[in-house]
């Protein structure tokens, strides 16, 4: 099934399947490693519901749900 | 000498790297353009001594921010003998990602696989022989904090940089290599250095490179054109990026073996879960700010005092009956016996008891004790008595001071003072209809007993020594001119020790935000508050440096560089002096005290309060403000690495506050001492080049432009309509550039000229100076709230404007600055000043806001509308 990463509760795991956006959010998201392939896991949701915290690629990175929605996970079920 | 450059990712151990490489050679500087660190320093323990270049940290090589611009121009550019990489190991993939793109120069390159003794801590193995093998450069385990490894890392450097290495790519086995290799075999054609690199990023599309090579670009886009791939298109970008990390995963991550893995939590995820914790997150956040501020700058640590942890139990005696009295039975101004039989009254301050203090006493001719006092009106004058109850000064409601009293009797009486202005008598000077009154209450400016913080300690310690230079300068140059000696002493010394009385607090303040940041947990912050910031354009991150500008706008702005994006630095300075520092706190406390104890208005805590709120009100409105036209841009992407938490280095953090203290006193002593100077000299002498005491600052060459430039004032309440006095607001406000203290130590000083006899109280916070300007200019109370206003929000002191200019990314970007301060403090002074004396103004204001800010949206509508026909 097909999600994008903004809407994963905490605990969620997926796989990354193509990442959207403007040209420097998508370059930034790619530097940090959310590329096609990359195994994603959401930790938890600030203190007031945005920006995200997740595992990707070993270490922690946060980024905002806008930013998020650029990414499109592939999950099971 | 051979020059080799530090790279890597932000968070890997970089600095500590080459803390540890350089030593006391290390110096900083800034990359030419920007204000991003440059820090270079010698490793002397290879064949011949090494400059060592630490670049910014990066993630990759993209043109997108101002630091990977930096590292990339450095190294094509300046060609370094060898490219440290450093790779923290617990981190392998992301790390990689950046060495992939560092192999594709031509360059000798060497891996420093950091953090060794974590990865090993975990249980987990890196062959380094195979990665070394697969990448085709060495590669070395080090641990940079343990300082394992390093010279063994120095060394096989030092032989890479011998021998020159062609660039190498790991596109090499992706779709893409055909396309990059006619790319790089038309790039050599020309005669292009580093044509690898140079094709690879051709091929992404990235900017610096189109720009770069526009007149190859429609070749490689014929060549682009025979190219597709099915999930990607044509997005270079992507399949770059994505071959880049296919290819890490396929044959780098394998040289990691892990344990066993087993789902545990670390040290850092449970500190994590408490810190950014649903509920408790923000809370805990306030908690440790106030900490921060409380450590540097409150006079009753953790409020002991208040707490009564000083008090001890006080008993008097009655004078009446000699019976036992005790705390909680004292009448505030009662007087009493102490257990040696002197007489004591109960001091109070508000409804608070403070202390038993000997009743200030005098003697009149005939030898009789008054201990009362009051003026020819039969008003009673409040006194300030020494620690043995000597009478010393006398003052009234008002705050006016008096020579002349009279005693209970009604004599005249004044005040024999000896030449070191001690008491020695009470004269004698008439009879007059005599007055009685029964002896009243007295009251006594005393301080609760308290333990100080850190900061305020370190604060009181360098003014006692500064203090004692002056006084020994004054000594020395006691038989030089006048003009000399108070060049030196008020004009140099008393300029510079105004300035480099806060370093204590600022250094302080800087430690204090370096342990969190080091520590991870500034991070952590922008996480926490990012949702808010967000609607003013700003991201979590411009938090800390705006709420630092309470303690002290200098480490706030320079604490700015942590922002990524330039024109939020830009906005976030500009807003930052809003914030009143606590040097602007004796002008909120003596003009709100000033206005409660003439006018009769107001509660001078919640004035105080209300100038504090005004201040974030106002910064808040600029940024929208600029966000929204000037400094306009989308909202900075928030994409960010969450490093783990782990403790300071000592080293590292002395290393750093050695370095800003060595800019801010490089600041004290040329720009700053300068400016100081001019002010000294301008209010110090007539425009016929004469000298003149502090007493005759009414006469000055700053006195004279005051005047001419008082009617500019006039919209903002303190300008022509005060009459003969009203320069003396400007030229507060012109010697509250050097220091904003001076702003109310100027009123004192100027009082004393216009009006004979007066002499500020230190004790009373510069409010009876206050007090005194109000009688002499007749100024309003909208206009000196606009005057509060003005100077929260007008150019800050020398210091913070040198450290803006030193932040601000050029020149025009620093004037146009400035001119937002004074505009930003005309503007709003203006308004509350109109607001204030006649209501309905507030109408027009509201109207003409409400027109703007219909402008600016539609301006911004139809902008964007254009910019989407362009597209």
């Amino acid at each position: 099934m097909e999600r994008t990463l903004d809407s994963f509760e905490i605990g969620d795991v997926g796989v990354v399947k193509r990442v959207t956006g403007e040209g420097k959010i998508k370059r930034r998201l790619f530097d940090m490693g959310i590329t096609p392939g990359a195994e994603i896991k959401m930790r938890k949701r600030a203190p007031l519901g945005d920006p995200i915290e997740v595992t990707v690629r070993g270490y922690e990175l946060t980024l905002r749900k806008a930013e998020a929605a650029c990414v499109t996970m592939e999950v099971e079920g | 000498m051979k020059r080799f450059a530090l790279a890597g990712n932000p968070n890997c151990g970089k600095t500590t790297l080459f803390n540890n490489l350089t030593g006391s050679t290390a110096h900083v500087g800034n990359w030419p353009g920007v204000t991003v660190d440059k820090k270079t320093g010698t490793y002397k323990k290879c064949a011949e001594p090494v400059e060592i270049v630490d670049l910014p940290g990066i993630y990759s090589l993209s043109p997108y921010t101002p630091e990977e611009v930096i590292a990339r121009n450095y190294v094509l550019d300046e060609k370094p003998d060898c490219i440290i990489n450093i790779v923290d190991a617990t981190n392998l993939e992301r790390n990689l990602y950046l060495t992939t793109q560092v192999l594709e120069i031509d360059v000798p390159v060497v891996i420093a696989l950091n953090m060794m003794d974590e990865v090993e801590k975990l249980g987990n193995k890196i062959d380094e022989k195979l990665l070394e093998e697969r990448l085709g450069v060495p590669v070395i385990k080090i641990s940079a904090l343990k300082e394992t490894g390093l010279d063994e890392l120095m060394k096989r450097a030092y032989s890479a940089s011998q021998k020159p290495r062609v660039g190498a790519t790991v596109l090499e086995s992706s779709a893409l290599s055909h396309l990059i290799g006619d790319v790089k075999i038309a790039l050599k054609g020309q005669g292009v250095q580093n044509p690898l690199f140079h094709a690879i990023k051709l091929v992404e599309n990235d900017s610096i490179e189109t720009e770069m090579h526009k007149e190859t670009l429609p070749m490689i886009e014929e060549f682009k054109a025979t190219f597709e791939d099915d999930v990607f298109g044509d997005d270079f970008e992507a399949l770059v990026a994505d071959a880049r990390y296919k290819y890490i995963s396929k044959y780098f991550a394998p040289v990691l073996t892990k344990k066993q893995e087993k789902f545990s939590m670390t040290k850092s995820d449970k500190i994590d879960r408490v810190l950014t914790h649903k509920v408790w997150g923000i809370p805990i956040f306030l908690v440790i700010l106030f900490l921060v501020f409380h450590l540097t700058f409150s006079e009753d640590l953790l409020y002991l005092g208040a707490a009564g942890v000083f008090d001890k139990e006080v008993v008097a005696y009655s004078t009446v009956t000699g019976e036992e009295i005790s705390e909680e039975d004292f009448a505030s101004g009662a007087v009493y016996l102490d257990e040696d039989g002197n007489e004591v009254e109960a001091v109070f301050y508000g409804d608070e008891f403070v202390e038993l203090a000997p009743v200030p006493y005098a003697y009149d001719k005939e030898g009789n004790k008054i201990t009362a006092f009051y003026d020819a009106e039969g008003n009673e004058l409040t006194v300030l008595a020494d620690d043995e109850g000597e009478l010393l000064d006398l003052y009234d409601a008002e705050g006016n001071k008096y020579e002349t009293f009279y005693n209970a009797d009604g004599y005249e009486c004044t005040l024999a003072l000896n030449e070191e202005g001690e008491f020695e008598d009470v004269e004698f000077v008439s009879e007059i209809d005599a007055f009685c009154s029964e002896i009243t209450v007295n009251t006594f400016f005393g301080y609760e007993e308290s333990v100080y913080s850190p900061g305020v300690i370190l604060f009181n310690a360098l003014d006692t020594f500064t203090g004692l230079l002056s006084a020994c300068m004054s000594e020395a140059m006691a038989s030089a001119p006048a003009w000399a000696s108070g060049l030196v002493v008020d004009g140099i010394l008393g300029g510079l020790f105004s300035v480099l009385s806060f370093l204590p607090q600022i250094l302080l303040l800087f430690l204090f935000f370096s342990i969190l940041e080091d520590s991870g947990y500034m991070a952590r912050v922008a996480f926490i508050l990012d949702r808010i910031f967000r609607r003013f354009g700003l991201s979590g991150r411009a938090f800390m440096p705006m709420i630092m500008g309470f303690g002290c706008s200098i480490p706030a702005m320079a604490n700015t560089r942590t922002l990524a994006d330039e024109k939020e630095r830009t906005a976030t300075i500009r807003v930052i002096p809003f914030f009143s520092c606590s040097a602007k706190l004796p002008i909120l406390t003596a003009i709100a005290g000033g206005i409660v104890q003439f006018f009769g208005v107001g509660n001078a805590d919640l004035n105080t309060y209300a100038m504090y709120l005004l201040g974030i009100v106002v910064a808040i409105a600029a940024v929208i403000l600029m966000r929204s036209t000037t400094m306009k841009g989308e909202v900075p992407p928030f994409i960010m690495e969450l490093p783990t938490y782990h403790l300071p280095q000592f080293k590292a953090l002395m290393i750093h506050l050695f370095d800003k203290a060595k800019h801010f006193i490089k600041k004290a002593f040329t720009i700053i001492l300068a400016s100081t100077i001019v002010i000294w000299f301008i209010s110090h002498f007539s425009w016929n080049w004469q000298y003149l005491e502090d007493s005759e600052m009414n006469l000055s060459i700053l006195a004279g432009l005051g005047g001419l430039l008082q009617p500019i004032f006039t919209p903002l309440g303190f300008g022509s309509q005060l009459g003969e006095y009203g320069w003396i607001f400007v030229v507060a406000a012109v010697t509250g550039l050097i220091a904003k203290e001076n702003v109310i130590a100027t009123f004192g000083t100027l009082a004393a000229c216009i009006s004979a006899g007066f002499a500020a109280n230190e004790a009373l916070g510069g409010v009876d100076s206050v007090v005194q300007m109000i009688n002499a200019t007749g100024i309003t109370i909208p206009a000196l709230i606009a005057f509060i206003a003005f100077n929260m929000t007008t150019i800050p002191c020398f210091a913070a404007v040198a450290t803006a200019k030193a932040e601000l990314p050029n020149a025009k970007s620093f004037k146009m600055t400035l001119l937002f301060w004074v505009a930003t403090s005309y503007i709003v002074s203006t308004v509350i000043y109109l607001i204030g004396s006649w209501w309905w103004t507030a109408f027009i204001v509201a109207a003409v806001v409400a027109a703007a800010i219909a402008f600016i949206v539609l301006y911004n509508k139809k902008d964007a509308k254009n910019k989407l026909k362009v597209a």
